[in-house]
């Protein structure tokens, strides 16, 4: 029979049952519909963390004290003590690709105007960490080098810091606050840079020469980081390579000892990053497909149904002329468009899905084309590999017992 | 000689029900020649409808040779029988087996499907013709249950017809319907073997057989008696014989 025929002829034979056909396609529908809003949710995450990390900068690299004790668990993190500002200067001078570089020592604690506190974060940096990290100054202006030379007491506020030191709306600009003991003349404001992809509050800092820190602050020659940039995103791997060579050096590693530091492109962070959030939707893609399997079972279960029922009829066309594969492909073709149908009314529900929920629920949605192209073609495997052993029965059937059967 | 349709040879069909085997067939030899108008007639349980399925080409014989049309059957593959039940020969059955819910007018064409030559203009209209050829215009858009087993059945004819077969294999075709209708069948199938249509018909009512050119006694799997019909009846003229009182 011609593929237009059959096609027709399935179509009326769900017509013929529609309600159980809709009821057939349910688990279809529900798998292809949670596929691929899941799909979007991740594919949504990703892209949200992708631009607010470009938004933080292409081309930073990180520089972090890391444990090289043999045996001793890899931990990183700014609790080890190895950078020091010979590391900045090395860096300066040997590695030609690093545009930019700014180290960073940090502490936390109470900052204070008059009655008002408010307990924050200090960073001790150099001028050319606002660049890196694009962060930029909307009232006043940046510390400069000679503020870093001679540990001048002056800072820069973020916006959360200045609602609370200054609740009254006054100007904070030359007013001397103070952190812990230390007394800080505020000469501008950050631009506010809102909550950051990971619930951070990223206005909620103080920015101050890092010589300040170190000695008036911690007490310390120590960096919890560097901070710098290559001259080009593509150079970050050149100006990663130099920076390793420079810091080996600074650091005395021998040849096969573990570095005591460790440095990360942007593009690692976001690789690492995209792959977590790429293992989620894995994850969840992989409970939601659970339902179209369950779909299939489904259809295969109403496929033999379907053909115990039309048994005489099978037999009645086959005895007027209809081959094995004739009777095959009419019920295979029958499975699919239940299968596709279902994949129709999955697709069109997960879409709506996808385009509903960032306004409900805040979660960043992206459908992808791949998820619509690719849960449609499993379903058409799903129909086709659950309906071929009804149709495959079917089609087996003698024509003589068919024709008898009850 | 050249126009045999038939030959059958020594034909024997044995059934094998777990330790017991049921011989339906066992030896049977004839030959039917294009244009004839064969009743196979017996008791119940004589191998009738094991022998018509054979003809049908919907079962093999179990040994014995079966020459359709000077093909032997027994060296075709499934998908060649199911051509040449499609092209070649026109089942009719005792319970019409017509598709439920759907038209007289699907039904007719469901044969000319299977025949990829055939364009669906084509099927239409040898569709339409083949209904009108057993009278039921105006009955094209009737589901089965909307007709009676008299239309049923002849609705079940033209489908029989409708691929221009060679021959007609009827089982009891008239087993269902009263003596009027049953005549009005067997009108139908003289008209058509008045022009050229080769008919098989199995019956077990002695009153149906006498419509025939021949008549083929079965009893017990084999042929007991095989007899040209020398005092052919006209259905048509019994028809009219029929009372009028009788018409309910
Ligand atoms: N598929 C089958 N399996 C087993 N026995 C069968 C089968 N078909 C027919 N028979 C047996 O073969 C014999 C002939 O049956 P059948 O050809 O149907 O007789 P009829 O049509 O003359 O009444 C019967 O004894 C019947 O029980
Ligand atoms: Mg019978």
């Amino acid at each position: 029979m011609k593929i237009i025929n059959l096609i027709l002829l399935a179509i009326k034979a769900l017509q013929r049952n529609k309600l159980r056909a809709l009821l057939t396609m349910l688990g279809i529908i529900i798998g292809v519909a949670s596929v691929i809003t899941m799909m979007s949710i991740g594919e949504g995450s990703k892209q949200s963390i992708n631009n607010s990390l470009s938004s933080m900068g292409s081309n930073m690299i990180t520089i972090m004290p890391q444990s090289n004790e043999p045996g001793g668990a890899r931990i990183m993190g700014s609790s080890f003590k190895t950078l020091t500002i010979k590391d900045v200067e090395a860096l300066q001078k040997n590695a030609p690709h690093i545009a930019m570089i700014s180290p960073l020592a940090s502490s936390s604690g109470q900052s204070i105007n008059a009655a008002a506190n408010w307990p924050t974060t200090i960073q001790g940096v150099s001028p050319e960490y606002l660049e890196i990290r694009k962060l930029s100054v909307q009232d006043g202006i940046i510390f400069s080098e000679q503020d870093v030379k001679s540990s001048a007491k002056v800072c820069l506020l973020g916006k959360t810091v200045v609602d609370n030191l200054f609740p009254n709306g006054e100007s904070p600009l030359g007013k001397v606050i103070r952190f812990g003991k230390i007394p800080l003349q505020v000469i501008g404001v950050l631009t506010a840079k809102g909550t950051s992809n990971f619930g951070q509050d990223q206005d909620d800092i103080i920015i101050a020469p890092y010589t300040t820190i170190q000695k008036r602050v911690l007490s310390s020659i120590y960096f919890n980081q560097i901070y710098a940039s290559a001259t080009k995103e593509d150079d970050s791997d050149e100006a990663v390579d130099e920076a390793t060579v420079a810091l080996k050096a600074t650091h005395k590693i021998r040849e096969g000892e573990e570095n005591d530091f460790q440095i990360r492109t942007q593009a690692e962070l976001m690789t690492m990053l995209n792959s977590t959030s790429s293992m989620m939707t894995a994850l969840l893609t992989a409970v939601a497909s659970i339902s179209l399997v369950i779909g299939g079972i489904g259809i295969m279960n109403i496929m033999y149904v379907s053909v115990t029922e039309r048994t005489r009829e099978i037999g009645l066309r086959m005895s007027i002329g209809a081959r094995g594969i004739d009777i095959l492909l009419q019920f295979l073709i029958e499975a699919v468009m239940i299968s596709v149908t279902g994949g129709v009314i999955g697709v069109v529900l997960g879409i709506s899905a996808a385009i509903i929920i960032p306004s409900m629920l805040n979660w960043p949605t992206v459908i992808s084309e791949s998820s619509i192209v690719i849960s449609f073609l499993v379903c058409a495997v799903t129909g086709i590999f659950f309906g071929y052993y009804p149709a495959l029965k079917a089609s087996g059937l003698d024509p003589i017992e068919a024709l008898r059967y009850e | 000689m050249s126009n045999k349709i038939l030959e059958i040879k020594e034909v024997k069909r044995e059934f094998i029900m777990g330790t017991e085997t049921v011989r339906a067939l066992k030896g049977i030899s004839f030959d039917v020649n294009a244009g004839e108008f064969v009743t196979i007639m017996g008791s119940s349980g004589s191998g009738k409808t094991t022998l018509l399925n054979m003809l049908g080409c919907l079962d093999k014989p179990t040994e014995g040779t079966y020459m359709l049309d000077n093909v032997n059957v027994k060296e075709l593959s499934k998908d060649e029988l199911a051509k040449l039940r499609n092209t070649k020969i026109g089942f009719v059955f005792q319970a019409y087996n017509l598709l439920p819910r759907t038209t007289a007018l699907e039904n007719v064409e469901l044969p000319l499907l299977y025949n990829p030559l055939i364009s669906s203009q084509e099927r239409r209209e040898r569709a339409i013709a083949a209904l009108q050829a057993v009278k039921l215009d105006g009955r094209f858009d009737h589901t089965p249950n909307q007709l009676s087993g008299g239309q049923q059945q002849r609705v079940a004819i033209a489908r029989a017809l409708v691929n221009e077969p060679v021959m007609i294999l009827a089982d009891e075709a008239t087993g269902n319907l009263d003596t009027r209708t049953s005549y009005e069948i067997m009108a139908l199938m003289q008209d058509l073997n008045a022009n050229g249509k080769t008919i098989v018909f199995v019956t077990h009512e002695p009153d149906i057989a006498g419509f025939s050119t021949r008549t083929v006694m079965l009893r017990d799997g084999k042929v007991q008696k095989d007899t040209e019909n020398t005092n052919r009846r006209s259905a048509k003229e019994a028809l009219a014989s029929l009372p009028e009182t009788d018409d309910y």
